[in-house]
């Protein structure tokens, strides 16, 4: 019983810290603690992914969200950094019109949430592993699968060409 | 005695069970388990750095540290007091939160990984399913306190050295997650506990290191390792004679002593994994399992020790040459060797074809990166 | 499971507004794209949440999350290159000084 207890408040709380961080991430005027904060929230929503019971998501999340695409975040700021940055506004003037036509749109679909009846069966907790995902990408969704392959090659070779220095 | 530590434990948590309820005897048990880690990893750390200054020390024709307790025993006790009585300087203009934090965070993966480490027969931490991404999963987030330390320290030395040393953790990830898929295709699995259950055969030696495939993809992993825990001749980062200390020049006292904790710990670690992967972690015939794991993860250490007093360091573009253009394409090919491996029928004939495809590929790929000798020029003195 | 699900959905749209609002206010362009991340990552977290609850297979839910993860790394790569062939020519990276295209 107390351990449920506990297991709540932990949820909760990782839950609560990673809507902080991600507040960081837009409020931030300087850029490199904005994407420090961004790895603050997506680790949260690793936790998060694991009190789901998807452990390989959240592993997998760890280690290309935070092991290489922040990484290339990173190289990126440092790479783009004009010093003195801080005393120039980062937001530009549409912040109050967006803050208001998001909160409507945060409060409808919350009053959606709250009242539609999920067609929801007894959570299955069986555990995904690593077996059953990769039988299911390579027989029924193998197509995809091809396809994203061919992306990340095209992508690969374009962010090459578009970056080099000629 | 060999589930010595196992029956310990349940020793402990037999007398302290009539007085918790249920849930208290599941939470003693995970700090047990947490506290051990928490005493290990440091102790380690404090007595490798001990057994490298002796080492190397003795490879340079001198005796290590040896005038503070007999053989010098008592030295990182006396280096511990020392950095934690230093003063604590962040150079004006750093950014203090983050200046802080990044010796922290960097601790944080370095201990993680201590968790899906099977020390020995039911002695793993964690029995994770997924343990070998969730090891891969957290080193990697090493390069992100890199990076914090060295923007921190607001030095352009510090940036460079963060940024160099970023790229190499980085290039080096690669070839080391693909050299860990053979012993996952072997063992069918991806849990550390699986991998050195399936080396258990031939009374314990039947280790994957004794295969063509196993080969190879040890040498690669071990390299990689060195290469990721930024030990020489991958130690750019560090160099003290190229760029002053890299991303830890403007850190001092306990800030300096967590870096190098860090490191140590992560030295400690990628051993273990490599004798668990390929080694056959704690299996082997006569000494309890325990010990044997104790013994394969310090042989290596003392390899990863002996290069560090041996060998030059790599210039920064032959390492990344090394990573993309030798290592990355050898990893793949052993992915195709080991699954054919299987597939073949026959000792023989599996040994013939998995050893020909291995050393052809090797010897093109030497040939295909041999550095580029410009011919010589010849100077005419004007008469 | 430990949080009902309303709550998860709730977390998720939160998590989306505030990377809209992020997508429409910064001014750095690095700063759109880190709040692009958030997006997708709101994103995935309702995928996961109904792959646990609902009748279906949770492989589906998973399957769909990786390809996002995917494909949201790969916009990452290909929208970072551009910021560096940017900076290079024009010097700047806030969006609203790179308006030569403008009426």
């Amino acid at each position: 019983m107390t351990l449920e207890i506990f297991a709540k408040i932990s949820v909760y709380s990782v839950l609560a810290l990673s809507l902080v961080a991600a507040l960081g991430v837009v409020l931030f005027p300087s850029i490199f603690h904005a994407a420090l904060c961004l790895v603050g929230a997506l680790v949260g929503v690793a936790i998060l992914y694991i009190a789901l019971h998807a452990e390989f998501i959240a592993v997998v999340q760890i280690l290309l969200y935070v092991g290489a695409v922040m990484t290339l975040v990173i190289f990126a700021i440092m790479l783009t950094h004009r010093i003195g940055d801080q005393t120039i506004p980062q937001a530009n003037k549409q912040s109050l019109p967006a803050l208001l036509s998001l909160a409507c749109f945060v409060g409808l679909l919350g009053s959606l949430f709250l009242k539609t009846k999920w067609p929801v069966g007894p959570a299955h907790t069986e555990p995904v592993s690593a077996f059953v995902l990769g039988k299911a990408l390579l027989g029924e969704y193998v197509f995809p699968f091809e396809v994203v392959s061919v992306i990340l090659i095209a992508g690969l070779i374009g962010a090459v060409v578009i970056a080099r220095k000629d | 005695m060999d589930q010595m530590f196992v029956n310990l434990k349940k020793a402990l948590l037999d007398s302290l069970a009539p007085f918790l309820p249920m849930e208290g005897v599941a939470f003693v048990s995970v700090v047990v388990s947490i506290s051990a880690i928490a005493v290990f990893g440091p102790f380690t750390m404090m007595y490798l750095t001990w057994f490298e200054r002796k080492l190397v020390g003795r490879i340079q024709n001198r005796i290590g540290p040896n005038r503070v307790g007999i053989f010098g025993l008592l030295q990182p006790i006396a280096d511990g007091i020392k950095m934690l009585t230093k003063e604590d300087i962040v150079p004006t203009g750093a950014d203090r939160v983050v200046h802080f934090l990044a010796p922290v965070v960097v601790v944080i993966p370095a201990l993680l990984v201590f968790s899906v480490i099977p020390f020995g027969r039911n002695m793993v931490a964690v029995d994770l399913n997924v343990g070998l991404i969730f090891f891969i999963a957290v080193s990697a987030t090493t390069t992100i306190a890199i990076f914090m330390g060295s923007w921190a320290s607001r030095n352009k030395f510090s940036l460079l050295g963060g940024m160099r040393t970023v790229a190499q953790l980085v290039s080096y990830e690669v070839p080391m997650i693909l050299s860990l898929v053979p012993a996952v295709l072997a063992a069918g699995s991806l849990s550390t506990v699986d991998i050195v259950e399936a080396q258990g055969g031939w009374n314990g030696l039947k280790w994957f290191v004794f295969t063509p495939w196993g080969l190879v993809a040890f040498f690669l992993f071990y390299l990689c390792g060195v290469a990721e825990c930024n030990r020489t001749p991958f130690d750019i980062p560090e160099a003290e004679s190229e760029i002053v200390a890299g991303f830890h020049t403007e850190y001092s006292g306990m800030k300096f002593a967590l870096w190098y904790m860090a490191e140590f710990m992560n030295v400690f670690t990628v051993s273990a994994l490599t004798a668990t992967l390929y080694l056959g972690g704690y299996q082997g015939p006569l000494l309890p399992s325990w010990a044997w794991f104790m013994i394969k993860t310090y042989a290596l250490v003392f390899v990863m020790m002996w290069f560090r007093g041996t060998l030059p360091r790599l210039r920064v573009d032959q390492l990344m040459g090394l990573a993309w253009k030798f290592l990355l394409p050898l990893a793949l090919i052993n992915i195709l060797v080991t699954s054919a491996w299987y597939f073949i029928p026959g000792l023989a004939l599996r040994l013939a074809v998995s050893i020909a495809i291995l050393g052809a590929s090797f010897w093109g790929l030497v040939t295909l990166n041999r550095p580029f000798v410009p011919e010589k020029r010849i100077y005419e003195f004007a008469e | 499971m430990i949080v009902p699900l309303e709550h998860i959905l709730i977390f998720g749209a939160l998590l989306f507004a505030i990377g809209i609002y992020g997508t429409l206010v910064r001014r750095n362009i690095v700063g759109i794209l880190i709040s692009i991340e958030l997006i997708l990552n709101a994103v995935n977290v309702n995928l996961i949440a109904f792959s646990r609850t609902a009748i279906l297979d949770p492989v589906m839910g998973q399957v769909f999350v990786i390809f996002v993860i995917t494909l949201a790394a790969t916009a990452a790569t290909v929208g970072l290159a551009i910021v560096l062939a940017l900076y290079r020519i024009r010097r700047t990276i806030y969006a609203d000084e790179i308006n030569l295209l403008k009426w």
